[in-house]
């Protein structure tokens, strides 16, 4: 009940703030144009995979961060109220991460169903790159979360971390792993690239849409052995455990660090 | 009755409340006071779990009540720095406080009343003046009718009526047998709201007990003039 109470607040706020629609209508323009230049094939869903894994992860993490801070009036004013504090931790992300996820969607959904693309044989592909944007963004708020609350009282550092994160992880990580091959190519170095996959959430995710849409030429290196280890079937049920897993960590970090925290 | 056993609060290597035992027995209106920096606000919100205490118990009423949340039903708090959703009207903010404690019976149109708040109802907490959202925290403390209040530097901010005002209102409170605690800067509101002491310096209780005492021992009329007396003693 309670926590209905400050989501209520919280999508109110959010709705007068304007900012998600702006959000939603991003993936509605992207997805609109993509489905209109390159038909309603496969091709599309796989660009609209790649805008979609490097937007959430921004967008999600940073908005995370700066929520966080936006809100602190409110976390002040409700701890001092018989509430617990894991119910306000859950009220607070629900009240960013459930919008956030629901603008995705719709954005992404709505020209995919008035384009006829939806009823074809790609729904499967479709819901699972749904789906993979709904812990995406899931996972990445609960990362801005954690960041925002490890630096309550300094926001540039919290920021900066959420951004030089995402730069890391959605950029920086693949040039690493490739700078990895290029150096170590003579040794044995699947599995343990097989692992430095398997830390990077946004990678899993690419690995994920690759194995679904079957395009090895496109997947680099990462993909390949991945394919070639589980198979597709097995590498997308091993990849998929890995997503939760990642899911699991941040917001597991976040809620410990919230209820021992002083305000 | 709060009782305190052994609290400990350290913020890195800065111990801010250092060993602090103390028992206020219910209805009864204490003062606390002290130097900048002495730990009131963090012995505050250590009560309120606000602040989590490094080390230590909190008993409300013999109940333990670190981690929990039940206990707040029964406490108004109003704090030093009035900080409140900056997009939610008076209005709104009122009701959804009302939502979040269940919808229990308030004194809230009375007291927005006797602050004279009426005006200010349908405009956002952003737009508020300072004074203006003290009363708003004070209505806020106040309307559920808790038996424990705590009021951290009520008055700071207020013009003299509003203050006048709040202080009656908080001698109505203390008429009706609820446990106040205040703390403030200014000696003339403790003689005026409160019948015991509590002297804090660097975290540590240097004196509890009623304010007549504190004045005989000390020789002096008035109270500022003993706390003077003992903030010296303590700097030598």
């Amino acid at each position: 009940m309670k926590v209905l109470t400050i989501l209520n607040y919280q999508w109110k706020d959010l709705v007068r703030g304007k900012w998600i629609f702006g959000y939603a209508l991003i993936y509605l323009l992207i997805t609109d144009a993509l489905i209109r230049f390159g038909g309603a094939g496969p091709k599309a869903l796989l660009s609209i995979s790649n805008v979609m894994l490097l937007l959430i992860p921004l967008v999600s993490m940073i908005y995370g961060a700066l929520y966080l801070y936006q809100s602190r009036e409110f976390t002040e004013l409700l701890l001092a109220q018989p509430l617990n504090r894991k119910m306000l931790f859950w009220g607070l992300y629900g009240g960013l991460a459930i919008p956030l996820s629901a603008a995705f969607i719709l954005g992404t959904l709505l020209p995919m169903l008035y384009n006829g693309m939806f009823f074809g044989e790609q729904v499967i592909s479709i819901l699972l790159l749904l789906g993979l944007g709904l812990i995406l963004t899931l996972l990445f708020t609960g990362i801005g979360f954690w960041m925002g609350l490890a630096f309550f009282e300094d926001r540039i550092k919290g920021l900066g971390f959420a951004l030089v994160g995402w730069l890391f992880l959605a950029v920086l990580y693949d040039g690493l792993v490739l700078l990895a091959i290029f150096v170590l190519g003579d040794y044995p170095i699947e599995k343990p690239m097989l692992a430095l996959t398997m830390l990077n959430p946004i990678d899993l995710a690419r690995i994920i849409v690759l194995l679904e849409f079957d395009i090895s030429a496109l997947m680099g290196y990462t993909g390949a052995v991945f394919n070639r280890f589980f198979g597709s079937f097995y590498g997308m049920i091993t990849a998929i455990f890995s997503m939760l897993i990642w899911l699991a960590l941040p917001l597991i970090g976040a809620t410990r660090r919230f209820r021992k925290m002083d305000f | 009755m709060i009782e305190l056993r052994g609290l400990n609060k350290n913020f890195g290597r800065l111990t801010v409340l250092d060993d602090l035992n103390l028992e206020i027995p219910s209805g009864q209106a204490t003062g606390i006071v002290g130097p900048n920096g002495s730990g009131k606000t963090t012995m505050i919100k250590s009560i309120l779990g606000l602040v989590k205490p490094t080390e230590g118990e909190v008993f409300i009423n013999g109940e333990l009540v670190n981690d929990q949340w039940e206990y707040r039903d029964r406490i108004g708090y109003m704090p030093q720095v009035a900080r409140y959703p900056e997009n939610m009207t008076v209005e709104e903010l009122f009701q959804f406080i009302k939502n979040i404690r269940g919808d229990k019976p308030s004194a809230e149109e009375e007291l927005i009343k006797h602050f004279g708040l009426e005006s200010e109802l349908k405009k956002r907490m952003r737009t508020l003046s300072g004074g203006n959202r003290q009363k708003v925290g004070a209505v806020l403390s106040m309307m559920f009718s808790p038996d424990i209040l705590i009021f951290d530097e009520p008055t700071a901010g207020l013009d003299p009526r509003s203050s006048v005002q709040f202080k009656k209102k908080v001698r109505e409170l203390k008429e009706a047998g609820k446990s106040i605690m205040l703390t403030t800067h200014i000696m003339s509101e403790i003689e005026e709201l409160a019948d015991y002491l509590i002297f804090i310096v660097e975290g540590k209780i240097k004196y509890h007990g009623p304010m007549a005492e504190l004045l005989k021992e000390h020789k002096a009329q008035r109270l500022e003039g003993a706390v003077a007396k003992m903030m010296e003693e303590e700097a030598a």
